[in-house]
């Protein structure tokens, strides 16, 4: 047994848990980290569904929430929050959304976005 | 075995293996404790060189050493740190459970093939899985816990693989002199 703890010689063993924990490893970045493109837009007022788009059309949508009216804009196969009367403004500032799963929330005007692939990877979002 | 005290009401017998059994969780605990302050970028991902400790103990004296250095040193810090039955400890909990559960199934293998470094990745493994399901079924029912789990695990395998070198390194200094003390 202690010939097998000398320092600095790898054991075989030890060299194939480490090759297979790195192999698990790169399988949950690849699995867990897809960027796939998004498809479809969902758009959530207050605790409905208020309407999914598809990403394919550019267009303008103005919702009115509780505090005001909030911009949201698709083009080009992504979508965002183009203006929001929320006073932290940070649905604003999350940028254009592009892959499937990403999601904003404009919590102040009960706005949330959330794209979607063809078909939803998971159940739903709650906040 | 401690002679009794004539003023002494109330007597606990400990016997060696309490004593040693307590010393060893001391280590761990002050590892924790050390770790417990220092700074992380993602809650969640520490070292855990706490687990050092019960894999030396695992190596040099059985499971059910290791099992109570490792269940002791959780309960223990928990205490210190004041977070005991919260969240933080309900993670720490699971954490050493599964990590011991994992480590009962692999200590048998070979140890001409597979050192220390194989039982802490394995351990640091099964210790985060303990945790995600905690996180995933308790604290935050929510899909987006998965975007965090390659981070967790790529810590997990590089924490496991340098405890698992520290921990070789450890028994290699300290041959197995209290094995032979005992007989």
């Amino acid at each position: 047994m202690k010939g097998a703890l000398r320092w600095g010689k790898p054991l075989l063993g030890d060299v194939l848990v480490i090759l297979v924990g790195l192999i698990v490893v790169a399988y949950l970045i690849k699995s867990l980290w897809h960027n796939e493109q998004a498809a479809k837009l969902q758009i959530r007022l207050g605790d409905k569904i208020y309407s999914t788009y598809s990403l394919d059309q550019n267009r303008t949508i103005d919702l009115q929430g509780p505090i005001g009216i909030t911009r949201i804009v698709i083009a080009d196969g992504r979508a965002r929050f183009a203006s929001s009367p929320c006073p932290n403004q940070y649905c604003v500032h999350q940028g254009w959304l592009s892959h499937k799963g990403q999601a904003a929330f404009c919590l102040p005007n009960q706005v949330s976005l959330e794209l979607l692939s063809g078909e939803k990877p998971f159940d739903s979002l709650n906040y | 075995m401690t002679q009794p005290q004539k003023n002494k009401r109330i007597e606990i017998k400990t016997t060696a293996d309490d004593h040693r059994i307590a010393k060893l969780a001391a280590f761990a605990i002050g590892l924790h404790l050390l770790e417990a302050v220092m700074p992380s970028p993602l809650p969640g991902v520490k070292p855990g060189l706490a687990n050092i400790v019960t894999l030396f103990v695992l190596y040099r004296f059985d499971f059910a050493t290791a099992a109570w250095v490792s269940l002791l040193r959780v309960f223990a810090s928990s205490l210190l740190l004041g977070n005991f039955l919260s969240p933080t400890f309900a993670l720490s909990l699971s954490g050493a459970l599964l990590s011991l559960a994992a480590l009962f199934f692999v200590q048998h293998l070979p140890r001409r093939y597979f050192s220390a470094v194989t039982l802490s990745v394995l351990a640091a493994f099964a210790h985060m899985a303990g945790q995600l399901l905690i996180v995933r079924f308790w604290l935050i029912p929510h899909a987006g816990v998965a975007y965090l789990i390659p981070i967790f695990m790529a810590a997990a395998l590089v924490f496991g693989v340098v405890n698992g070198l520290l921990t070789n390194y450890l028994l290699r200094i300290n041959p197995a002199k209290i094995d032979e003390a005992e007989g």
